[in-house]
């Protein structure tokens, strides 16, 4: 069932500002503060970050260390479908998927969410139900975030209404880029208000935010808001998840949590299409941010055709011998 | 919590070098026997014997030194500059194909990480031949004066930590200008430069234009103090550089020095954190700290030192000991007994001192030479670490309030080699770097080195430069 | 001529910008080439040596500091200066060497205009020597020429002004500051320089000129720790070994001595100025 805007709602505009927890809880009391706070923390040296995560790209992950990567991996997929022309069908299948990703084996874990748009959410629920994977729905006038906060936050409603397990929201580019970075926080707030239980990942789109700087702002922005995800992208604009790019937010998560004691999950998205790049991603979270986020509930990759390629390498590895894109299953 | 990503191992194979059970001199083209007892040369990973290498004695670097400028005025002297180019160009590609043997065998001769030896030294290696192969038949323009004539023989005596590299820092100038080489490898790791000679020979470089005599302290001793060399170059301690230096004096030979360091790496409260934190790593444990230019005294501001140190002994904790084979170490082996036996001597001291000493929970192999990376904090600048070169795996953390005191405490050293600089204000960086006595800066980066960028030290860490330009003016008659 | 008696001079060493006798008391006798009497100088001793070391040291950090453009106003003041004194200079130079008036007359003018000649290099060492260097990274590199630090002289014995001017110039327009040592037996004119020095804008203790035996205090400046290099272009032959030697304890840069003493009017091109110099290099990465 479809929800419309519904007139009713409580003014978006100006929400009670939450705290951020301890010890930034004046942080967010005037813009100025706010930006002083932001620009603030530690700048990142682009060309250091790139060569870190350089060097952690030879990390050679052979054998038992690639067969639990490989499956941990699959483990973390949200398996994301996000065109125009989906279909109840097209997300049955891809829940289908979901569930047993190698139909030939049935050792291969199932993924950790199936992403969807948010009117789309219920098909992917009734198909899931009792599985244990989440149904996750894009929301808040994904991918541009272009519209007024009630749309976004009627958007937010009716894909929680629909059956939603987590939300991923996209932040107001435009506003953080002029400098307005308390109505972002505003934003994120009330959307994390309006998806009650539903868990809260807030996409950057790092891609449009360009420089590392910014990541680290958007990414403290985001987890001061309350975000329990902090996302790269939404896989609409290039370039979308970058190995730089998630090295600062998993030093974000790392520092937030030294901090507050909260512990908030990364998830990027868009672009990883190969075993290679997810491996390469789990090794910078385990030595970045540590073994604490080598879990589904603290890392995700947002990615459709990564799992297939997943696949065909678990394959390999179990059979000894390579195989082909016939082996796994088109969706 | 334990790790559920525990790296299995991934050796590099061993299977791609060939190390012979003996070794000889390589002298005017051809490999032949040291007059000397020979020695043994360790993998220091394992103390497995790899190999029994010749030991030159004055008469065999007498030979070696006659082949040499035999050479120089027969062949490699008057041959045409474009054609001495296109012998480097050969080296340089012939050092890309067998990048992967040269790497293996550095790193079972050296201890170092197979990383570092396949991402660092052998690509940089090639660099140099590469860069220094175009100069050949462009020094008029190098700026060095009119008409430079090459000197004659060079007689070159290169360290331990950087074997190839080293070599190829000595060697590529010095054949890029005209003149012929006899160099001596460090004792204990001659393998390498072995593998170079067979590279000459597979390059058809004309015999005697490259000779290498294998040898101790006596042998590098001949070859400095050898009548008929023109031109001595040394990297290595400041105190061989000095005796070096003295055995020079009231001669004609040219000398240039790239001795020992104890660099400061400053870090401003508004530095970018996490780049510095992977800086310091990098500046103090990457070679496990076998590096002259080596970050070895942090000096960081005190308004960021609980969260500059809780950083770094973090980063710290995830470095990996261990093969330095396995694709996924970080720090090897220490390359020999002796050189573990000061970094422990050392450590003691600063313990004894009053410095606190960290390390992180480190199993150490059990055979081979091993230091775990260690930090010592509460160091003053007086205690010993904060002064002498460790030349292993060790950081002394200083602090400071203002900029000033900071240039003071890191100029407060007999050497000059080397330096860092963390902030993100530029101002600061410029005045900082204007007003350090160091040969090289790096600013928000550190351990950057390029055959393009010259590199050498102030003070008692050596004159003249190596690389770029300014490294050829050492290989000139008349350069200025 | 006039009745007049004259006034003479007193003879003394040039450190930290003041004119002290030494501090050991003693003083030489000075005669010009045929052996008559032209004065007594003051005899430097060790401790001078030390005193002079320690101004240059202290001088350093200003006069490295200054701006090239700065450095090269002061040589060329201490050209004008000179010009001033010029017949004073032609004095000296043909009593203490011998030379015909004409002669003496072209080694002062040689003398002023080198001064020139540094005057203008100052600001074009950096250019010149300095550059960036095309990594094969992200990186921008630069190296840059600095100076050594303190430089003690064995100043020429023979050419006591021009030579003198000709290795102590090159050391002060890349930066440095000087200990030096004058022609023993012709200091007359190294005096007057002094004198010229003190009234041009050059701070004191950046050159420092002590008349005596190189080969006395030679060996003091060339085992001193806070020397960074030696000059030992007026050492006596028989002991410039033993000064390198004793040069080679704190890694000094050393300019050995020539087998004899050269033709100082031709031109030095960089030859006196790169001895002086370090390269310094500076890495930064370049992002956004």
């Amino acid at each position: 069932m479809t929800h419309v805007l519904d007139p009713d709602a409580p003014a978006a505009a100006n929400p009670p500002r939450r705290e951020p927890p301890a010890p930034y809880r004046d942080v967010t009391r005037s813009d100025a503060a706010f930006r002083a706070f932001l620009h603030g923390l530690p700048g990142v040296d682009q060309v250091g970050a790139e060569s870190r995560v350089a060097v952690l790209g030879t990390r050679s992950i052979k054998t038992t260390a690639k067969a639990w990567a490989i499956d941990t991996a699959i483990s973390m997929v949200d398996l994301t479908t996000l065109e125009g022309a989906d279909t109840p069908g097209r997300v049955r299948s891809l829940a289908a998927k979901a569930r047993r990703p190698d139909p030939g084996d049935p050792t291969t874990p199932p993924v950790a969410a199936v992403c969807v748009y948010g009117d789309l959410a219920g098909v992917a629920k009734e198909a899931l139900t009792g599985t244990g994977i989440s149904v996750a729905a894009v929301a808040t006038a994904f991918p541009s975030g272009r519209a007024s906060r009630a749309v976004k936050l009627a958007d937010v409603r009716d894909a929680v209404a629909n059956g939603a397990d987590e939300i991923d929201m996209v932040i107001d580019r435009g506003a953080f880029l002029a400098g307005r970075h308390l109505d972002v926080f505003d934003e994120i707030v009330a959307v994390k208000e309006a998806c009650g239980d539903a868990h809260l990942k807030v996409i950057l789109e790092t891609g449009e935010l360009v420089t590392l700087d910014n990541v680290r702002r958007a990414s403290w922005l985001a987890m001061l808001a309350g975000g329990d995800f902090i996302k790269t992208s939404t896989g609409k604009v290039s370039p979308a998840a970058t190995l730089p790019v998630c090295l600062v937010m998993l030093e974000a998560v790392r520092d937030f949590r030294a901090a507050t004691g909260r512990q908030v999950g990364v998830k990027p998205a868009g672009g990883i299409r190969t075993t290679k790049d997810a491996i390469k991603h789990l090794v910078l979270v385990n030595e970045v941010a540590g073994p604490e986020w080598l879990s589904p509930d603290w890392f995700r990759f947002g990615a459709s055709s990564l799992l297939n390629d997943l696949l065909l390498q678990r394959q390999k590895l179990r059979t000894g011998h390579y195989s082909g894109p016939d082996h796994v299953s088109v969706d | 919590m334990t790790n559920l990503f525990e790296y299995a191992p991934a050796p590099e194979s061993r299977s791609i070098v060939d190390v012979a059970p003996s070794y000889g001199l390589f002298v005017d083209g051809e490999f032949v026997d040291g007059s000397g007892t020979p020695f043994k040369t360790v993998n220091p990973a394992t103390e497995e014997v790899l190999s029994e290498v010749a030991s030159a004695t004055d008469a065999d670097v007498d030979r070696a030194v006659r082949a040499a400028r035999r050479a120089f005025t027969r062949v490699w002297g008057p041959m045409r500059p474009a054609d001495r180019g296109k012998y480097l160009f050969r080296i340089a590609r012939l050092l890309q194909e067998r990048a992967r043997e040269f790497a293996v065998l550095e790193s079972l001769d050296n201890g170092k990480p197979i990383r570092e030896s396949r991402d660092v030294d052998v690509p940089l290696a090639a660099a140099h031949f590469f860069y220094h192969a175009g100069w050949a038949d462009k020094l008029d323009w190098a700026g060095l004066g009119p008409g430079p004539r090459p000197l004659g023989v060079a007689g070159q005596v290169i360290p331990w930590n950087f074997p190839l590299l080293m070599l190829a820092w000595k060697v590529a100038p010095a054949l890029a200008t005209g003149n012929t080489v006899v160099l001596k490898p460090a004792e204990t790791t001659p393998l390498t430069a072995l593998l170079f000679a067979e590279v000459c020979r597979q390059a058809d470089l004309p015999p005697g234009v490259v000779n290498i005599v294998t040898g101790a302290g006596d042998t590098g001793r001949a070859v400095v103090e050898h009548e008929d060399v023109d031109k001595v170059a040394f990297t290595g301690s400041t105190e061989v550089g000095r005796s070096i230096a003295r055995a020079v004096a009231g001669t004609r030979k040219r000398l240039t020095l790239e001795l020992g360091g104890k660099a400061a790496n400053i870090v401003f409260d508004d530095a970018p954190i996490d780049q510095a934190v992977e800086g310091i790593v990098q500046g103090v444990f990457s070679n496990q700290g076998h590096v002259c230019c080596a970050g070895s005294r942090l000096l960081v501001q005190e308004s960021v030192h609980d969260e500059v140190i809780a950083s770094l002994q973090r980063r710290i904790g995830t470095l990996r000991l261990g093969h330095p084979l396995d694709k996924n170490t970080d720090i090897g082996a220490i390359n020999s007994a002796e050189q573990l036996a000061r970094i422990r001597e050392l450590s003691e001291v600063g313990e004894a001192e009053g410095a606190n000493r960290w390390q992180p929970a480190c199993e150490l192999p059990e055979r081979g030479f091993w230091f775990p990376p260690t930090v010592f904090t509460d160091v003053s600048p007086a205690h010993r670490i904060a002064r002498d070169e460790v030349f292993g795996p060790v950081l002394s953390v200083l602090t400071f309030r203002t900029p000033d005191e900071a240039v003071a405490k890191a100029n407060n050293t007999t050497y000059g080699l080397s330096a860092g600089i963390w902030t993100e204000k530029g101002s600061r960086i410029l005045a900082v770097a204007d007003r350090l006595r160091a040969g090289v800066v790096w600013a928000n980066t550190f351990n950057q080195f390029d055959p393009t960028s010259p590199f050498g030290g102030y003070k008692q860490s050596g004159y003249g430069r190596e690389g770029g330009r300014h490294g050829l003016a050492a290989y000139l008659e008349g350069a200025q | 001529m006039s009745d007049r008696l004259a006034v003479r001079k007193t003879y003394k060493l040039y450190v930290n910008g003041a004119f002290p006798r030494s501090e050991s008391g003693r003083t030489y006798e000075v005669t010009d080439a045929r052996g008559g009497f032209l004065a007594n100088a003051a005899q430097a001793s060790r401790k001078d040596a030390r005193d002079a070391v320690v101004a240059a040291r202290t001088a350093f950090g200003k006069w490295s500091g200054a701006t090239a453009y700065n450095r090269g106003q002061v040589l060329y003041r201490v050209a004008e200066v000179m010009e001033g004194r010029h017949a004073q200079f032609c004095e000296e130079v043909a009593a203490g060497e011998g030379l015909s008036a004409s002669r003496a007359r072209a080694a002062v003018d040689a003398a002023v205009d080198r001064w020139v000649w540094y005057a203008g290099w100052t600001d074009k060492l950096g250019a010149v020597l300095g550059g960036a260097n095309p990594v094969a990274g992200p990186y921008f590199d630069f190296s840059l020429p600095e100076p050594t630090g303190v430089v003690a002289v064995l100043a020429p014995q023979r050419s006591s002004l021009l030579g003198l001017v000709s290795v102590l110039a090159p050391v002060l327009a890349g930066g440095n500051t000087a200990v030096v040592v004058t022609s023993r037996t012709r200091p007359l004119p190294a005096v007057t320089l002094g004198e010229v020095l003190a009234t041009s804008d050059v701070p004191g203790g950046v050159v420092n000129l002590l008349t005596g035996d190189a080969g006395e205090i030679g060996p003091w400046l060339a085992e001193h720790d806070d020397v960074d290099a030696i000059d030992l272009t007026g050492a006596p032959a028989d002991r410039a070994m033993e000064l390198e030697r004793l040069a080679a304890g704190s890694i000094k840069r050393v300019v050995r001595p020539p087998a004899e003493e050269p033709d100082w009017s031709a031109d030095p091109g960089l030859s006196r100025l790169t001895p002086f110099l370090e390269t310094k290099t500076v890495w930064h990465p370049m992002g956004l």
